[in-house]
């Protein structure tokens, strides 16, 4: 794609994933004052702050740009704030990218950020028995575990996967958190230990599933033009003097994001509904719909990193690190599939080869994923971003992922929000 | 509490407990073989589940006149698991808790996957993809006067698979972990979730 369609990113910045108890206007302001340090510039810079929002804090929480922008000090900024669940990261990024691609503003600044209650996520309060989500708690006791072992359990009968399998994509994970300041589980785990934790949803245990946590992360976004004319100031125009680190190391660049639904009839039962679509009507496939890819392309998780690479114009085969959505540690090998790191089937061929850890060929959640953050909703898809952003300036200190110059993000948001995010340098 | 305008009060269960449905209108209550409630699109002839669309949600019809259909009895697992900790309210548990299975079911004539617990006393470890089940009713909760209804799946003795076999392939890997104990009597501890 050509550099017009780029967004430079001129700052990354998080803070640690935990249980820390304190508000998420917190997490968020110290997330979004690193990104502005690491970007070399100041808030009253910034033209456009993206919220991504989470529904869990209150009104605060649904408005979480204006909320954000009140706690950096009004400046009479634009703001946005955006909701997608699991993506909604995601959906602030596109929306600040969206911003600045059409000229509206030159930079913007994406916050999310989280504090999340211990145990399963329950639906917000109230008797609600028209919300699919109310009621697949109320009528099933489907939990997000329900879902992710469904997924987990298909999976070992369709293919060779074994408990070990899913047990060494936690172990894998764990290696790479553990250097990880920003992660909240630092520690490298045995496969005898993940074995030994205990069930949670058949066949996955207490180690295999994503926690709920509290984090915050933010970016600092803006076009190439004004990206250029800032490093140029920063580094004063004659070469001396320069001393901010933007100067000394790649401009990583957003080169697509895709926010893609399914395509109808959607065949794998998604959270929170009680069942798929149904495909007893032929849809023709027509352009829009694909005629030159096989069926199983066609399902929802394996198109979203695809419209991104077709943003973008660059092949799955290009791709140096991945992070991908592990909510689950059987997930994570669905993705390897859905980002067309291999074929169908294959996934557990590249984790055993060690193909997907640090040191193979595509690292696959060099940060440590979801495995060793949790989930702190809003934030996340923005922390993806974040570390593959350090990992293309060569900053990703004690996980770095040698010579990465191209990273995809993917995601999927409940409902039907899917979000990949890829970045070049 | 909820309540049902489709009530039941079947001859032989007792007691003052009326039997009512956990919500209105998604299974038929009456007779010895219980049936889901869908919906069919008149145009394109799509099915949905549960029956609340007030529109065809085939991008390509435009029809608005969904009729309601009893979905098949039977279907296979195309999936299943367990709950060994107990899920949050609006849950309703049994006290003690006690851990169940659940399974999302292919329905061959609706080309549709369909959730679903197992009835009580189901354990994983009997379970296969490609197992053929059928709808049964069953309870939910229950208060001091009523009994609330759900649907959920029983395994059907050694059924023929019917024709239904284009899922054979699934079932030698499908058996799952051999274990003791599904790890129910833990579920005070830490619970994660995504």
């Amino acid at each position: 794609m050509a550099e017009s369609r780029h967004v430079a990113v001129l700052g990354a910045g998080m803070h640690p994933w935990g249980k820390w108890g304190r508000s998420f206007v917190t997490y968020g302001l110290t997330a979004a004052r690193a990104a502005l340090d690491d970007a070399g510039l100041g808030w009253t810079d910034i033209e456009l702050v993206s919220g991504a929002d989470t529904i869990r804090n209150g009104y605060p929480g649904f408005v979480s740009g204006a909320t954000f922008a009140q706690a950096l000090g009004w400046s009479g900024c634009r703001v946005a704030s955006s909701y997608a669940a699991c993506a909604s990261g995601a959906a602030a990024i596109a929306n600040a990218r969206a911003h600045i691609l059409a000229g509206l503003v030159d930079v913007a600044l994406v916050v999310g950020a989280d504090t999340t209650p211990k145990g399963f996520f329950a639906p917000i309060g109230g008797e609600r028995r028209d919300d699919p989500d109310w009621l697949r708690f109320h009528l099933l006791g489907a939990t997000n575990p329900t879902y992710f072992a469904l997924y987990a359990r298909r999976r070992m009968a369709l293919h060779s996967t074994t408990e070990q399998d899913l047990a060494a994509v936690k172990v894998k994970n764990s290696r790479h958190g553990a250097a990880n300041p920003y992660a909240r589980y630092r520690k490298a785990v045995s496969i005898e230990e993940v074995l030994a934790s205990p069930m949670v949803a058949d066949p996955l245990r207490l180690m295999e599933i994503c926690a709920t946590s509290d984090g915050g992360a933010a970016l600092v976004l803006s076009s190439m033009d004004f990206a250029r004319r800032h490093l140029e100031k920063l580094g004063g125009g004659h070469g001396a003097g320069s001393t901010h680190r933007s100067q000394s190391r790649p401009l990583a660049k957003i080169a697509a994001v895709s926010t893609v639904t399914p395509r109808y009839p959607s065949t794998v039962i998604e959270m929170p509904h009680f069942a798929t679509d149904s495909a007893v009507t032929p849809i023709p496939r027509t352009a829009e719909n694909r005629p030159d890819l096989p069926d199983h392309a066609t399902e929802f998780r394996a198109s979203i990193a695809r419209a991104a690479y077709e943003e973008a114009g660059v092949a799955p085969e290009d791709v140096d690190i991945a992070e991908v959505y592990d909510l689950s540690s059987a997930l994570e090998l669905d993705w390897y599939e859905d980002i067309g790191l291999c074929e169908k089937g294959e996934a557990e061929h590249l984790l055993r080869s060690g193909y997907t850890a640090i040191g193979g060929r595509v690292p696959v959640n060099p940060s440590g994923g979801l495995s060793s953050f949790g989930e702190a909703i809003p934030a996340q898809a923005i922390a993806q971003v974040c570390e593959i952003v350090w990992q293309l300036r060569g900053e990703a200190a004690g996980r770095q992922v040698e010579g990465a110059r191209v990273g995809v993000s993917a995601n999927q948001g409940l409902f039907g929000h899917g979000s990949s995010v890829l970045l070049i340098r | 509490m909820p309540s049902s305008e489709r009530a039941g009060r079947p001859a032989g269960h007792g007691e003052a407990h009326q039997r009512v449905a956990a919500v209105d209108g998604w299974f038929t209550l009456d007779g010895a073989g219980p049936a889901l409630i869908g919906q069919r699109c008149k145009a394109c002839k799509t099915f949905v589940f549960p029956p609340t669309a007030s529109w065809c949600p085939n991008p390509l019809c435009a029809d608005t006149e969904m009729e309601e259909v009893e979905l098949s009895r039977r279907g296979s697992i195309w999936s299943f698991t367990n709950a060994c900790y107990q899920p949050p309210a609006p849950y309703v548990a049994r006290e003690p808790y006690e851990p169940f299975s659940i399974a999302a079911v292919e329905l061959e004539a609706e080309q549709m996957v369909v959730l679903g617990q197992m009835v009580r006393g189901t354990r994983v470890e009997d379970l296969h993809v490609g197992d053929q089940v059928e709808l049964v009713l069953d309870t939910l909760y229950e208060d001091t006067d009523r009994e609330y209804l759900v649907w959920k799946w029983k395994p059907v003795g050694a059924e023929p698979a019917g024709g239904y076999g284009d899922r054979s392939g699934d079932r030698s890997g499908g058996s799952g972990p051999k274990k003791s104990s599904a790890g129910g009597n833990r579920m005070a501890e830490r619970r994660r979730d995504g």
